[in-house]
């Protein structure tokens, strides 16, 4: 058993080394916690609910079919259909933009990314931060820039909500005579219809769906794996007491 | 008249009877498990080789299912893998076993490479295994290298595109051969193809053979042991090693409990953290392949980041390429490079201990870098690093001959 344990902690120390970094993130900035809650179904109905209205509009999940939505969000085909489902027929069918993808890529410069696997491939807190981090800028033909993906060719889509805000900035001379600029945080400029508190909420559940979406699975697998996990123990239980039968009579 | 003929309308000796006249089914089973001696005293050290054998199993089964929905070409395959998460039955739990599979076959077999070196086990008579087992390591690394690309994902292409540009450093044949390797002017759906034909045929046939002939010159020597001592030298009178047990009910019975442990962790991978914080299934792979935007950071899978730390290490490209591949081989030579008497580290003196311990430190740390940006700090560590990665191999012929070892006892060490 001791034996066992040694094993056990030389893997488990291997796979904490490797797992000490995070996520890989783009520039310097410091990313705010999104803080959210996988298992809240209101939460995720909202965000399903923001994502149809705010998103989709231009953005397509071409991966995530209506009916997985409806069924892992307690969501009934005639809710689907009624509340989401604004530009498709059939519940089967997966999330595409209502606009045409030639038009956005003439309008933007690039057609607005498939949202199926943006939570996964930059990170919750990434996404959360990206639609909190718009700023007026004079520079930018959508008037607006971004504290994390600068120079992004996504307008500020939320400013009804969020109101509009400015980017306080603090150049730094280093030794070798470069600047470095670091951001110093938000100054709002005009409100939206939402204060602070509620629009960070709006994007919370927003960012819980994105998140669920990239991976439609994960409670699934997380309420599996414990059962898997119980029932090796009891066949460990068992393996256990075969291997000393087997082995009492060598010396 | 044969024995088949004399023996026609007589009683036969059933059907096993009937099996072994015409193949030789009941000696094979004796030979190499029921009557199969290995040393009472293994550790839990020994159980990486039939560890390694179960996460086989897994690739291939899983494997088969994965190339039952995916499609091998630019334009599909990173859509077919999301089918295969989303809307294929259990077709998640397939494909996360299949990638977590990838990472733990070599943890596995680092561990199992790791155990050799503990305990002497590539030494005579045994550097055949050794040089087996090298030549599986070399197949096993292009088996992943080929199978990463397959998801199509930004990393998949960018590795790819990386690692393969690494053979233009050749002199002369270079860019000819990394043509030959790609099949185009870069990377493309013609290479995928390539890759998906080496992935799920060449390759697997190629480690399945040589796993087998790894397994039969093992059972003509015999098993090493923690305290490197053949067995073989002290036999009862019935022919059988005194410190041997057979390798079925024993070994198995031991193993399973490995095997179950193994599950365990395996199992707490797959079904908790798939991803591994971005180390089993890279964040960037989860965008489609993109050749005209570079990511920001590229860096191999962590178990190529010891060799990749050591290339980068190096500012000339050529040389950088050459001491890489050298990295990957030098074990191959262990066998020759190692001059002490005993085989275990249990009778070594302290100058081994020391250079062993040093190595496993050198290892975790290149593997680290390997992963980091190459910049400032961690270029100078991974040229200390990389230095002591080749002192371990090439002053070994030195420190081992000099080395105080103390004297091997006739029998194993086992408490009971």
């Amino acid at each position: 058993m001791v034996n066992l344990k040694r094993i056990a902690s030389v893997l488990a120390l291997g796979a904490c080394f490797v797992a000490s970094q995070g996520y890989a993130a783009g520039g310097a900035t410091h990313f705010e916690p999104a803080e959210l809650e996988p298992g809240n179904v209101s939460s995720l109905q909202r965000g399903a609910r923001n994502f149809m209205n705010y998103c989709a509009g231009c953005h397509s999940a071409q991966y995530v079919r209506y009916n997985t939505i409806g069924k892992d969000l307690d969501l009934s085909e005639e809710q689907l259909i009624d509340n989401l489902m604004f530009n498709a027929e059939k519940t089967f069918e997966t999330i595409q933009a209502s606009m045409p993808a030639e038009d956005s890529k003439r309008w933007y410069g690039k057609t607005p990314p498939d949202l199926s696997l943006m939570a996964r491939a930059k990170g919750a807190d990434y996404v959360y931060n990206f639609l909190k981090g718009f700023y007026v800028s004079e520079d930018s033909p959508t008037g607006v820039n971004n504290v994390v993906l600068q120079g992004t060719s996504m307008p500020h889509v939320l400013w009804e909500l969020q109101g509009y805000q400015t980017a306080n900035f603090e150049d730094h001379e280093n030794e070798d005579g470069s600047v470095t600029t670091t951001f110093k945080g938000f100054e709002p400029l005009s409100a939206g219809s939402m204060d602070a508190e509620d629009y960070d909420e709006f994007v919370r559940d927003t960012v819980n769906f994105l998140a669920y979406i990239a991976e439609p699975v994960r409670s699934d697998r997380r309420k599996l794996g414990v059962w898997v996990l119980m029932f090796l123990i009891f066949f460990f239980i068992l393996a256990t007491q075969l291997k000393k039968a087997i082995w009492k009579d060598v010396t | 008249m044969s024995r088949i003929e004399a023996e026609v309308g007589k009683p036969q000796g059933g059907f096993i009877k009937w099996i072994d006249d015409r193949f030789p089914m009941t000696s094979t089973l004796k030979y190499h498990v029921t009557e199969y001696y290995a040393s009472k005293n293994f550790n839990w050290w020994y159980v990486f080789g039939v560890l390694a054998m179960v996460v086989l199993v897994i690739q291939l089964v899983t494997g088969i299912f994965l190339t039952m929905n995916y499609k091998p070409s630019a334009a599909e395959a990173f859509a077919s893998v999301e089918y295969i998460m989303r809307d294929v039955e259990w077709g998640w739990l397939i494909r996360y076993m299949h990638s977590t599979g990838a990472s733990f076959f070599f943890i596995v077999v680092y561990l199992h490479m790791f155990r050799a070196m503990l305990y002497g086990s590539y030494k005579k008579p045994r550097e055949l295994i050794w040089l087996i087992g090298m030549l599986i390591f070399l197949v096993l690394m292009a088996e992943a290298f080929a199978g990463y690309l397959l998801p199509w994902g930004q990393m998949s292409y960018w590795g790819a595109q990386v690692i393969i540009s690494l053979f233009g450093a050749i002199p002369v044949v270079g860019d000819a051969l990394v043509e030959i390797i790609r099949g185009d002017y870069s990377i493309s759906d013609i290479t995928l193809n390539r890759f998906f034909a080496l992935h799920v045929i060449v390759l697997p046939l190629a480690l399945i053979g040589l796993i087998f002939v790894h397994i039969v010159a093992l059972h003509e020597v015999g098993s090493n042991n923690p305290d490197g001592i053949e067995i073989k030298k002290n036999k009862g009178p019935d022919g059988v090693p005194l410190d041997g047990v057979p390798f079925h009910p024993h070994h198995t019975s031991k193993d399973l409990v490995g095997i179950i442990v193994f599950l365990m962790i395996f199992s707490s991978v797959v079904f908790f953290a798939p991803d591994m914080g971005g180390y089993f299934l890279e964040h960037a792979n989860f965008e489609p392949a993109n050749p005209t935007a570079t990511p920001e950071h590229i860096a191999p899978v962590w178990y190529f980041t010891p060799y990749y730390a050591i290339l980068r290490a190096v500012p000339d490209k050529f040389w950088g390429f050459v001491l890489f591949a050298l990295a990957v081989i030098l074990p191959i030579f262990l066998p020759w490079l190692d001059r002490a008497r005993v085989r275990s580290i249990r009778y070594r003196g302290w100058m081994y201990k020391t250079a062993l311990s040093v190595f496993v430190i050198t290892f975790f740390a290149l593997l680290w870098l390997g992963l980091a940006p190459a910049e400032g700090l961690y270029v100078i560590l991974a040229r200390i690093f990389s230095v002591l990665y080749f002192a371990f191999f090439l002053l070994m012929p030195y420190y081992t001959s000099i080395d105080k070892t103390k004297p091997v006892p006739d029998r194993v060490v086992y408490h009971g």
